[in-house]
């Protein structure tokens, strides 16, 4: 399968054991909440409660609570909409893309960015179900008979595509990851001490035992999963590209929008999960699992994206030239020129050139650097939302009409509030979920590791730190262990 | 009703993978074989055929296009016909993304669902294990036995010179 190099970095340090590998990954979800993780969850459901009372303001006095017009009546909620949605896609990307090409160095990361994509896509479904104005009646857009006689949905609208695409691809992904989670939950629920834990692992680990045709069926389901979320991945940003180039607004009707959308998506998702794994594993001490090799890949693939988005814009101003319609061309004059000039210097800047650093190998393998970097990308990646939306609606065909939008307090407040409700579930997931998964991290131990853990137990070749405690042959693990690692 | 089995403990993958095709050379039926992680090379040793997943995958995407297709062309063309956009009532090119999501919602779905009950995974209270190790890092391999256990000194003997690191005797209430 894979060819082992006597050149190639190990995928994981510090010459761990199966049993380390357990012990590392299930401390934090046994052990207490520690004071970082209160504190950060703190902040998290602060800005939790700022969603609430932004959502509570919107439903109570309507849509009028936000600066849309009559001009821009699209602007904060769609493009945080879409820059969610981006997000998400990294971690579909790293499941399943990942997965067929065989780049075992994903194990690692791939519990967390799965959680990720879920944790965004809940954020992004708020927007457009908010701007519907009236929630409860969400259920409008299925295929439903109305009271009245059989008029059903409009299915030749991207609005509506919109609407599968993103159901399903939340769906799947939830399955995807909720599979994956099953014989992890087995770990935890055969180590678990407590009555509640006992109970609450048994459900959720689904009566796993780890059996060989088990296993075997699950690596089929993972194999067929990943081949069709793969398609899925591209056509979810393909059809959300859609809601604008099939429209006839000037500096949204091209047909470069899907492929340019879907580079942009994974090139804002991997800079949201090198921000959270960057955090993550500094707070839960996984340096030996996600290594400064992991976040070099992950910056390559970054930087490879931010490129495609770089043409992309380059490529858009050439058509609105050589189109010869005044309108496109005027379009784009304005993004670049116009009043709204500095989101597209911010776009142009946080997109096209920070992700060139990634070149310099020292930029790639800082982790305060990458950190940075990360940042800058995804606030480069909203303005470009903001860019396509704001700067194409406000001045569009009738100069009467031309406006400028500038967002009230409470679209601040929803954004800002999704942030909050994304942390405070990532959080929630860190604390009672594996945030690896140890059974393919177990997988590419023997290949990996210097010697493969050795099966008397032990003796790690460390790099600096020794493994935790021997395994002993005949204790079960249910035998009081000592953390020394975590101490 | 209560089954006992002979429970071999196993440290590695490798050692394991000689272990099975040894002892099934020996005429020992295998009743199971438990471990933290898939083995490569195990289905084969086992004896495992090949899972028929994929082509109930197949079968549920096809429901899935096939509905998809029938309720938009139902809908639109025949049930209510609308004019939208100066296009035919039956519209495919604009059909295709729908069509596209619920192939792939069918698809996971009904797939993931097969393999939940095929493979018995359901939520229960309590789960019981042959060996709470087997999530852990230790590869166990159980080998049923009759009533009176007779086989058990044989069958200790023959894991031991496969490499088992220890070999016990569980009973299992079904």
């Amino acid at each position: 399968m894979q060819h082992i190099s006597a050149v190639r970095e190990p995928l994981v340090t510090g010459g761990k054991t199966y049993h380390d590998v357990t012990a590392d990954i299930c401390y934090q979800v046994e052990a207490k909440p520690n004071i970082r993780w209160m504190m950060a969850f703190g902040v998290a459901l602060f800005f939790l409660g700022v969603f609430f009372y932004s959502v509570y303001r919107t439903l109570w006095y309507g849509i009028g609570e936000w600066g849309l017009n009559k001009t821009v009546g699209w602007a904060w909620d769609i493009t945080n909409f879409v820059w969610w949605v981006g997000i998400g896609h990294a971690g579909t990307l790293i499941s399943a893309v990942l997965l067929l090409f065989r780049q075992k160095w994903r194990s690692s990361i791939n519990r967390a960015a799965e959680a990720m994509t879920i944790f965004a896509v809940i954020c992004a479904a708020m927007f457009p179900v908010l701007h519907m104005g009236r929630p409860w009646m969400a259920f409008w857009v299925l295929p439903l008979q109305n009271t009245y006689g059989s008029l059903w949905a409009n299915f030749n609208s991207p609005l509506l595509w919109d609407v599968f695409a993103i159901s399903t691809y939340f769906s799947v992904s939830l399955v995807f990851w909720y599979i994956g989670l099953v014989p992890d939950f087995a770990t935890i629920r055969d180590r678990a001490k407590g009555p509640i834990a006992k109970v609450a692992y048994s459900m959720l680990s689904l009566g796993w035992k780890g059996s060989a045709k088990a296993w075997s069926r699950y690596e089929t389901v993972s194999l067929i999963l990943a081949g069709v979320s793969t398609p899925l991945v591209l056509s979810v940003h393909t059809i959300v590209s859609m809601d604008f180039a099939t429209s006839v607004v000037p500096g949204w009707h091209t047909t470069i929008f899907p492929p340019y959308f879907v580079a942009g998506a994974i090139f804002s998702g991997f800079a949201m999960v090198l921000t959270l794994m960057l955090i993550t594993r500094v707070v839960f001490r996984l340096e030996d699992y996600i290594t400064l090799e992991h976040i070099a890949l992950m910056n390559k693939i970054m930087m490879i994206t931010g490129s495609i988005v770089g043409v992309a814009y380059i490529t858009e101003f050439f058509i609105a030239w050589y189109s010869q319609v005044e309108f496109e061309q005027y379009a784009f004059i304005n993004r670049a020129t116009g009043p709204y000039w500095w989101a597209y210097a911010s776009m142009m800047t946080c997109n096209v050139i920070t992700p060139q650093l990634v070149w310099f190998r020292r930029v790639r393998y800082s982790i305060p650097l990458t950190f940075i970097l990360s940042i800058i990308v995804n606030i480069g990646m909203w303005f470009e939302r903001f860019v396509i939306i704001v700067t194409s609606l406000h001045r569009e065909y009738i100069p009467s009409g031309w406006v400028m939008f500038s967002p009230s307090i409470i679209d601040i407040g929803i954004y800002v509030g999704t942030l909050g409700l994304f942390f405070t579930l990532f959080l929630l997931f860190a604390k009672f979920f594996p945030v690896i998964n140890m059974a393919e991290v177990k997988t590419i131990l023997k290949y990996t590791v210097d010697n493969g853990p050795t099966y008397t137990g032990g003796h790690g070749h460390g790099h600096g730190h020794a493994p935790a405690h021997p395994v002993t042959p005949g204790v079960p693990a249910s035998a009081p262990v000592t953390y020394n690692q975590h101490d | 009703m209560t089954k006992r089995y002979a429970l071999g403990i196993f440290e590695d993958e490798d050692v394991l993978l000689h272990a099975i095709e040894n002892i099934r050379a020996a005429g020992v039926k295998i009743y199971d074989v438990f471990s933290p992680y898939p083995v490569h090379g195990i289905d084969d040793a086992l004896g495992i055929e090949r899972s028929r997943l994929p082509i109930a995958a197949f079968f549920y995407g096809l429901t899935g296009l096939s509905f998809a297709l029938w309720m938009q062309i139902y809908m639109l063309g025949f049930d209510w016909p609308m004019i939208i956009g100066g296009k035919p009532h039956i519209a495919l090119p604009a059909f295709i993304p729908v069509s596209f999501e619920l192939t792939v919602f069918f698809t996971c779905h009904g797939m993931s669902f097969t393999f939940f009950l095929i493979t018995s995974l359901y939520p229960r209270w309590k789960t019981k294990v042959m060996d709470v190790r087997a999530t852990d890092d230790k590869f166990v391999m159980a080998i049923e036995l009759d009533e009176t256990s007779s086989q058990l000194p044989r069958l200790t003997q023959l894991l031991r010179d496969n490499g088992a690191s220890e070999v016990n005797q569980k009973e299992m209430t079904e």
